[in-house]
């Protein structure tokens, strides 16, 4: 049985329809990446699987039960965690309180939260600046700040977007190695990339947007050779 | 080290009014407890959770009024009416929030400074709870702790007013050692990344309003028990909402000492001025405020306190 299913989702925004009867589904530790040009709708999906937005039609089901109309805390509560595409570190709280939060949705003893928040910055190779004020961070270690608060909530799924988007590329290869080895564990991902080399490496299997809709879902070695996805990305004009 | 420094100035606050017999110094502490517990009561909310009230008159006013009716009108003790007033003024502030809290940032603020103007008029129009004529705390004669009146010697009101102060305190420690004080930073800091680690945002800034609110009609029932009168002018005011406010803004935002300092440093200013400068000098107080908090705006937004704390890193 799949983890998680989204089945059949639309979302508008006034006239601009986002997504539109969006369907796939993720099995448990299964690694999914969400690829798709600017404005494809990657972001709002996400949104809708988190609560952050409510579908206009269809739904989503975590292990067969509907949450499409949860708020984001009680499916995070139900194992879905996410990071954001522009990074949301609690800028005045310390390294290592940005993951006690995330920590807290297991349990409501600090030093139980501490103990865990102190593993997962380990996990992502941040221990060392635990006690620094998240503002103080390179982008690379927000990104690595926000892997670690999401992974304290002790996650089924984890849904990334654009993990390698605005670092350094000698950043990159440490954080694609980081979401491999949560992989490795037996954590099922969502990944949104625009890093195709970056997708490619990872990904057991691709759902490709463009303009809301699903253009194709498949191993990567298919969707790179998909048409579809080639004129998406490129242009009908491009195609080999 | 820290802890010894707290039981001395503990003691310093204890042994006071033994050595200050006069009524006037013993006011000037008694208003430094009572603005300073009211800001620190302010900060749980504005502070730590980042909700920014500037409406928190209104439930320094349902504590006086709570207590002041119930003793007037109803023959209680202002003890029970105090506990009264907090439990009116949580009621309050909860059905207040519910609508308020969907507004963010300067929206949120621009919200309950309605709400409080708003609540003043429902009481200056109000015939049963005095209108604008205000109520009479009826005068009982011995002192007695349980009428919770002493016109003989300010002592005991220190001591309670000390007391609420240290209540306030305790109750932010608690609150910044648990997991709540964690869920109201996150919030201030980023409600939407707070919500994806499974905060319940709203209600976190209810529970935040509730011991804010709770805590402020104390000092409302304080203060009625003090004066022994009360009016919607004195005790729902904007004013008094903006100088919790910049009480709190002056000694350092979302630290536990913070807002205890602003009134040590403000409260006295206001009381001597009046004192040096009589009526003319009404407003000298605020222009005074007002010049320390651009000052404090542009130096060190962090406070008092912050600038205490970059001295001793400097050290």
């Amino acid at each position: 049985m799949s983890l998680i299913e989204v089945e059949g989702v639309t979302k508008r925004f006034g006239g601009v329809v986002a997504n539109r009867d969006v369907s796939f589904a993720v099995a448990p530790g299964e690694l999914v990446g969400v690829i798709g040009p600017n404005g494809a709708g990657k972001s709002t999906l996400f949104d809708l699987i988190t609560g952050f937005q409510r579908p206009d039609a269809g739904r989503v089901r975590l292990d067969g039960e509907d949450v499409t109309r949860l708020r984001p805390d009680e499916v995070a509560r139900r194992g879905v965690a996410r990071t954001f595409q522009k990074l949301k570190p609690f800028a005045e709280m310390t390294v290592l309180e940005n993951v006690m939060v995330g920590a807290f949705a297991r349990t409501a003893d600090v030093v139980a939260a501490r103990t865990t928040a102190r593993e997962a910055l380990a996990s992502v190779g941040l221990a060392e600046r635990a006690e620094a004020h998240a503002r103080g961070l390179s982008t690379g270690q927000r990104k690595r700040l926000e892997l670690a608060r999401a992974l304290a909530t002790k996650p089924r799924l984890l849904l990334l977007d654009e993990v390698t988007g605005g670092v350094d590329q000698a950043t990159i290869p440490g954080l694609v190695r980081l979401v491999r080895d949560l992989h490795a564990r037996g954590l099922a991902l969502l990944v949104i990339e625009h890093n195709m080399r970056v997708i490619m490496e990872l990904a057991q299997r691709v759902v490709a947007l463009q303009m809301g809709e699903v253009i194709a879902d498949g191993p990567p070695a298919e969707i790179v050779r998909n048409p579809r996805v080639i004129d998406a990305y490129l242009g009908a004009a491009w195609r080999p | 080290m820290k802890r010894a420094a707290l039981a001395a100035l503990l003691g310093v606050a204890l042994a006071f009014p033994l050595v200050f017999t006069l009524p006037f110094p013993r006011h000037v502490m008694i208003m430094i407890f009572l603005y300073g517990s009211l800001a620190v009561a302010w900060n749980i909310l504005a502070g730590y959770c980042g909700q920014i009230s500037l409406g928190h008159a209104v439930f320094f006013g349902l504590g006086a009024y709570t207590s002041t009716l119930l003793v007037a009108r109803a023959g209680w003790s202002p003890w029970l009416g105090m506990l009264a007033g907090a439990v009116v003024a949580v009621l309050v502030s909860q059905a207040v929030g519910f609508p308020v809290f969907r507004l963010r940032g300067h929206y949120f603020a621009i919200a309950t400074i309605a709400v409080g103007e708003i609540v003043q008029t429902v009481f200056i129009n109000w015939d049963w709870a005095g209108g604008a004529r205000g109520v009479f705390v009826p005068i009982k004669r011995p002192d007695s702790f349980v009428n919770f009146q002493f016109n003989e010697s300010k002592a005991v009101y220190y001591y309670v007013a000390l007391g609420l102060l240290l209540l306030a305190l305790a109750v932010t420690r608690r609150v910044e050692r648990s997991r709540v004080g964690y869920y109201f930073r996150a919030i201030r800091e980023d409600q939407d990344a707070a919500a994806s680690l499974g905060v319940h945002v709203a209600r976190e800034k209810q529970r935040a309003m509730a011991i804010s609110a709770g805590l402020t009609a104390l000092g409302g029932t304080f203060f009625a028990q003090y004066l022994l009168f009360i009016d919607p002018e004195t005790v729902f005011p904007l004013s008094l909402s903006i100088l919790i406010c910049l009480i709190s803004v002056l000694g350092g935002v979302g630290t536990l000492w913070g807002p205890v300092i602003g009134a040590a440093v403000l409260v006295p200013l206001s009381e001597y001025t009046r004192v040096w400068l009589g009526g003319t000098g009404k407003a000298l107080d605020l222009v005074i405020y007002g010049a320390l908090i651009v000052g404090v705006a542009v130096a060190q937004p962090a406070g008092l306190v912050g600038l205490a704390r970059r001295l001793h890193s400097v050290r």
